[in-house]
């Protein structure tokens, strides 16, 4: 049955005029990509003329690119993803600007692919039609012998007898069961074939799926941080500068008949506008300490190592410093580890160590503590930092069993 | 009387300062906004300490503490006292390099307290030291060397002494006589296997050198 299924499928019959559409568009292409290229070559030391039709022949391959992406998308199903963008560019023909399309790969995978397109299909084509002509030709062949008077059917000058009649008939139902699965395996070869010529690397697909999610995840981080520098700002700093206005307005008020109750609130005054200063000045560390820009991750982390209320010990050792996106990664991520080990672990102890493996190489963070561990590497502070770390292509492992010990692991690269 | 030249880029800490120093009876010789002209002001007016914000035009970075290197350098009996927003242990060690004779390094927040920013202003005029707290605590916490040995009474006289309090100083700020502050900084120095009877920077330098290797 799932034979006969196949027989009548849309997806077969698809496939078979995929192919015989293909052979009338690469007849088509081939007599217009050729003569233009080699036109366009020859014509080139007359620049005035070559280039033009260079420019409009590469023009050409890359629309009919576009058009073929549609056509597989249309007859076979066939998602094939165009270049991302930037990915094209080759190098900079300062010369020639405008024929730059020359030295990108994709071009050449376009023409290459345009010019074979024809022969391609051609050759699908006959295939598919053979299997199919052969198997009608051969299922019917009884008939045709019952059919003629007499009897007696020649083949090759003899006569075919009827039990090999009924074996050609049978070998010819084999055939016709098998030409869909013959005419859809040759479409599927066709888009692997297209996939690679007009698509963009492998690799390069994935890298661009990878990229896409970790620039939303960039940009959610960002905005994160941005929600919590205005909710710090609005709890702290601000609500302290209220309450040092307030206190100075009192005071003002009080000079003239009490002394010393405005003494009092002055000193009051004095208290808050400190404790504002502190705070202003914790935020602003958290965001980005200018001694990170100064003096770099080892000097920055002992900022970090002096305010943690659980001692930390500091590790560093790193040869060359980090590009400043890597550095002010890998502090945030020690700065909110820290932050975390103070809040929920329960630690004794904590441990930082930082370890650069050559240039270009690694960078890896280690933040530990001997506390009861059970992080969620899901959990909003954690997510956050493998966001940021995913940002700059880097990876964040969290161990934390239950009972601890919990250890953060991060991996930035650092090449370029 | 201390003869003072201030070097602020901010107009309104700068007036500031001024009036604050003008107020406890010092003369400010000379106020500039920048690292040049401050340096022109040290070798015309030739106060008895500077004090320098970090963070100064053209590149905000550490014009100031360059600054500060220069002049101690240059003029070594002239002191500095670096101020700024953000305290951090690697510059200290930078603006120590070699001695803490006559240098400070604190927090602007600590000049709101201004009797005890004019003490530390007259200690680094007199070639002492002053360290700020945040920044004896980042030292502290990067040590070289476990200081797991010292009961946390005697870290507090360490942490002191690496400010550049004297033995005084120390007793008042702890509320102890000043013969147990003496008994901590013996205990401290035989623990650390550090030469005892220092004094002064010599002592500041000790503890510093042991504590972030600091150079002598």
């Amino acid at each position: 049955m799932y034979f006969v299924r196949d027989l009548v499928s849309p997806r077969t019959w698809l496939a078979f005029i995929h192919h015989f559409i293909g052979v009338c568009v690469g007849a088509v292409v081939v007599w217009i990509v050729v003569p233009g290229l080699v036109a366009g070559a020859l014509g080139l030391p007359v620049a005035m003329i070559g280039m033009p039709i260079l420019g409009t022949t590469l023009r050409f391959t890359d629309w009919f690119a576009r058009a073929e992406r549609a056509r597989f998308a249309v007859t076979l199903g066939e998602r094939i993803p165009d270049w991302p963008a930037g990915t094209r560019s080759g190098y900079r023909l300062r010369l020639l600007p405008r024929l730059a399309k020359l030295s990108e790969r994709a071009t050449w995978r376009e023409v290459s692919y345009a010019v074979l397109r024809g022969p391609l299909s051609a050759a699908a084509a006959f295939v598919t039609l053979g299997v199919w002509a052969f198997g009608l030709i051969m299922v019917t062949l009884p008939l045709f012998d019952w059919s003629l008077p007499g009897g007696g059917f020649h083949v090759g000058g003899r006569t075919l007898q009827e039990t090999k009649a009924v074996f050609v008939a049978v070998a010819g139902l084999l055939v016709l069961l098998a030409a869909p699965q013959v005419t859809r395996g040759l479409a599927v070869a066709d888009a692997a074939l297209a996939r690679r010529l007009l698509g963009p690397p492998g690799g390069l697909a994935a890298r661009v799926a990878e990229l896409e999610l970790s620039r939303e995840r960039v940009v959610d981080a960002a905005e994160a941080e941005r929600r919590r520098i205005e909710r710090d700002l609005h709890d702290g700093a601000q609500q302290r500068l209220v309450a040092l206005a307030m206190e100075l307005g009192r005071a003002k008020a009080r000079f003239t008949d009490d002394i010393d109750a405005a003494r009092d609130l002055v000193d009051s005054a004095h208290a808050q506008a400190k404790a504002a200063l502190t705070e202003l000045r914790d935020l602003v560390r958290g965001v980005h300490p200018p001694v990170l820009t100064d003096r770099g991750l080892d000097a920055a982390l002992s900022g970090l190592a002096a305010r943690s209320p659980v001692p930390v010990e500091v590790h560093v050792d790193m040869p060359v410093r980090p590009k400043p996106l890597v550095e002010a990664v890998a502090y945030f991520v020690v700065a909110e580890a820290l932050t975390n080990v103070a809040k929920h672990s329960r630690a004794s102890q904590a441990k930082v160590v930082v370890e650069g493996h050559g240039y270009p190489g690694t960078l890896t963070v280690i933040i530990s503590d001997d506390g009861i561990g059970g992080a969620d590497p899901n959990g909003a502070g954690l997510s956050g930092l493998a966001n940021r770390v995913s940002g700059v292509d880097g990876r964040l492992t969290v161990e934390s069993p239950y009972g601890g010990p919990t250890i953060i692991a991060v991996e930035l690269p650092c090449s370029g | 009387m201390l003869r003072v030249a201030i070097a602020e880029d901010s107009v309104l800490l700068r007036e500031g300062l001024t009036r604050l120093l003008a107020e406890a009876g010092h003369q400010v010789v000379a106020a500039a906004t920048d690292a040049e002209e401050l340096m022109r002001a040290v070798e015309t007016c030739g106060p008895d300490v500077c004090v320098i914000d970090v963070r100064m035009p053209p590149t905000f970075t550490d014009e100031g503490l360059r600054a500060a290197l220069v002049i101690r350098d240059r003029w070594p009996d002239t002191g500095v006292l670096v101020l700024s927003q953000w305290v951090e242990e690697r510059y200290a060690t930078e603006l120590i390099s070699g001695s803490p004779h006559g240098i400070g390094y604190l927090l602007k927040d600590r000049v709101a307290d201004v009797s005890e920013f004019l003490d530390a202003l007259r200690r680094v005029a007199d070639g002492g030291s002053a360290l700020d707290p945040e920044v004896v605590a980042q030292l502290l916490a990067r040590s070289r060397h476990p200081l797991t040995v010292l009961t946390s009474r005697e870290r507090e006289v360490l942490a002191l002494m690496a400010e550049g309090r004297s033995n005084s100083d120390i007793a008042e700020t702890l509320i102890v006589s000043g013969g147990a502050v003496g008994k901590h900084i013996n205990s401290i120095f035989s623990k650390l296997g550090l030469a005892s009877g220092e004094h002064g920077h010599r002592r500041v330098l000790a503890v510093l050198h042991y504590l972030n290797g600091v150079t002598s």
